[in-house]
């Protein structure tokens, strides 16, 4: 009995082992991140780093400025937002509550495509058919833009937002529902005075995930946007050439030499990048806590 | 203005509707021009061809090597890594300080940018390993990339499999290990199997992290072992589409590349309904 119990517990250990390696990754993640990026600033300065509004890796003393790769994410990202939220909570709020069950079931295997489809592939169509038609229609020297960018991420953003958004409408009690409509609501009152307040928390845990989506994206960004690194003015930017951290990482990782200045500038955007991603997980979890919390009250 | 609530309320879900259309269509444009496009460059020379004259013609052969062998190596992985965590986490874990660290591990991994995995990867696998930029490389980034999906999907599947089974058999006298192995994970497997197949369409797809860990723009030949670089289809449809020398002679190559990328993400989607479906009939008698 004791051998079979000591085999019980060395199985568990074993497991409880293999679980482990999740912990260890991101533990060598931060570590490695943090470390090549650190290397920088032996001759930059942190602060030089991050109020720095030129990135001029080439030029010679080399610039790293982050301001003008951190505005290009934010610009583009706040306009996939501004597509992709309402657009997503209308779909959600659609598919669960308005469409026939029947619809709503092909509908998700739709969504489920958009959210499979490579970006790369997103890229390819927004560098061919996006690009050249926001040329025209809003007659610009050039239609690698911001907007570009936002048109695009917003799409990809669109299945987790309407997904997660689905979710939290739809685990909102009936109990709720019946009684507005015993008071005489109609469906699109219950829904907006009823549904939609009992779903916030759900619905801003959506938002966050979509824009964690969207600030983290590399190559439909790069393949759309231009790439070039000026800080953007607010809102005309949306209209410029902007260039994003990502994009920077992946378009000039294969030119620098491994272990010069340049490598280690794109660490450091690197481990700003994850810092900024880790927070708004952070943001996105306790919003599905409490959420959580309510819905156990 | 106030609307009376019937007027207020067609108004309200036909902006719904406009709204879910607007995706629906924007969706079917992009499949549908990739699809007219790429079609009358897919053929069976197209996919067993090496490129010829500087990219400009001939075939994806290596390409479709290079991701398979992506695909093949990280999921091997990623797969066995994944289940026995999430096996753990369902079945063994009892909430306190490790579950929750190991919870948070995984909800961190699962939200960093796969920009971020290629650093990760390059600084440890690539230079510090000295594996070099190769398919290894790549694959144990791609591995530690697709973990949390995988670990997610499993335990989504354990979570579905009833309790009673578990008790049952541990009425039996049958040890948890036993009960695990023999009654819970054959139950769980379909789930289990479902994320699987979704997460190999998302390594195929995946470009940012390979392009920093040993994805080559053009190599003449096949790669012979785990430590060569290699072509990849999702990095391929990129030089095609951005740096190649002749970019617009070269668009039904990058159609095509495309459309076979999409393929095989939609095969996998495919897969997984079926194998979804399958289950569910089983269920049902």
């Amino acid at each position: 009995m004791s051998r079979r119990n000591n085999k019980e517990k060395a199985i568990e250990v074993a497991l409880l082992m293999t679980s482990g390696v999740t912990v260890v990754a991101l533990f060598l993640l931060c570590i490695f991140l943090f470390r090549e990026g650190a290397l920088l600033f032996g001759d930059h300065s942190l602060v030089s780093f991050i109020t720095g509004t030129s990135w001029y890796p080439s030029s010679s003393p080399a610039k790293f400025g982050l301001l003008p790769l951190l505005a290009g994410s934010l610009i583009v990202t706040a306009g996939a937002v501004i597509l992709s939220v309402p657009l997503g909570i209308a779909a959600a709020i659609y598919m669960a509550e308005i469409a026939d069950p029947k619809v709503a079931q092909l509908l998700k295997p739709f969504v489920e495509i958009l959210a499979g489809i490579p970006s790369v592939v997103y890229g390819f169509f927004g560098l061919i058919v996006v690009v050249p038609l926001l040329q025209d229609l809003l007659s610009l020297p050039t239609g690698q833009t911001a907007l570009a960018g936002s048109i695009m991420l917003g799409m990809m953003a669109l299945p987790t937002i309407i997904s997660v958004a689905e979710d939290a409408i739809t685990s909102v009690p009936s109990s709720l529902k019946e009684g507005s409509f015993a008071l005489g609501s109609t469906h699109w009152q219950t829904i907006y005075r009823v549904i939609l307040p009992a779903a916030l928390s759900g619905i801003s845990a959506a938002v966050m995930l979509g824009i964690g989506r969207a600030i983290g994206e590399t190559m439909t960004v790069m393949m759309v946007t231009g790439n070039t690194a000026i800080i953007p003015g607010i809102p005309e930017g949306l209209f410029d050439p902007v260039r994003t951290m990502t994009a920077t990482i992946a378009l000039e990782m294969g030119e620098v030499p491994q272990g010069s200045e340049h490598f280690h500038a794109l660490f450091a955007v690197g481990a700003v990048l994850f810092i900024t991603t880790f927070i708004i997980n952070l943001i996105a979890d306790s919003v599905k806590k409490k959420y959580r919390l309510q819905e156990e009250a | 203005m106030f609307l009376r609530p019937d007027k207020a309320e067609k108004l309200a879900f036909a902006t719904l509707k406009v709204c879910m259309a607007s995706v629906i269509i924007f969706v079917s444009v992009l499949l549908i021009h990739i699809i007219v496009n790429g079609y009358s460059v897919l053929s069976i020379d197209f996919i067993t061809q090496m490129p010829m004259k500087r990219m400009t013609e001939g075939g994806i052969y290596p390409a479709i090597v290079g991701t398979v062998s992506l695909i093949g190596l990280s999921m091997a992985l990623a797969v066995p890594l994944g289940i026995l965590s999430a096996i753990y986490l369902n079945e063994y874990s009892r909430p306190g300080r490790a579950s929750w660290v190991i919870e948070m591990a995984i909800n961190n991994l699962a939200g960093t940018p796969s920009v971020v995995f290629g650093l990760f990867g390059l600084a440890l696998f690539v230079k510090y390993f000295g594996f070099g930029p190769s398919i290894l490389s790549a694959s144990l980034t791609l591995a530690l990339l697709i973990l949390p999906v995988i670990i997610r999907a499993s335990k989504e599947a354990l979570m579905t499999v009833p309790q009673e089974y578990r008790e049952a058999s541990l009425a039996l006298g049958i040890t948890k290990w036993q009960t695990t192995r023999k009654v819970i994970l054959p139950a769980a497997i379909p789930g289990i199997m479902t994320g699987i197949v979704l997460s190999i369409g998302r390594v195929a797809g995946e470009t940012a992290p390979i392009l920093l860990t040993g994805a080559a723009y053009f190599l003449p030949r096949i790669p012979d072992s785990v430590f060569s670089q290699f072509m990849a289809l999702p990095y391929h449809l990129f030089v095609l589409a951005t740096s190649g020398t002749s970019i617009s002679q070269t668009r039904p190559l990058q159609y095509g590349t495309a459309l076979v990328l999409l393929s095989i993400v939609f095969m996998m989607n495919g897969i997984a309904v079926v194998i979804r479906n399958h289950y569910r009939k089983k269920l049902n008698r």
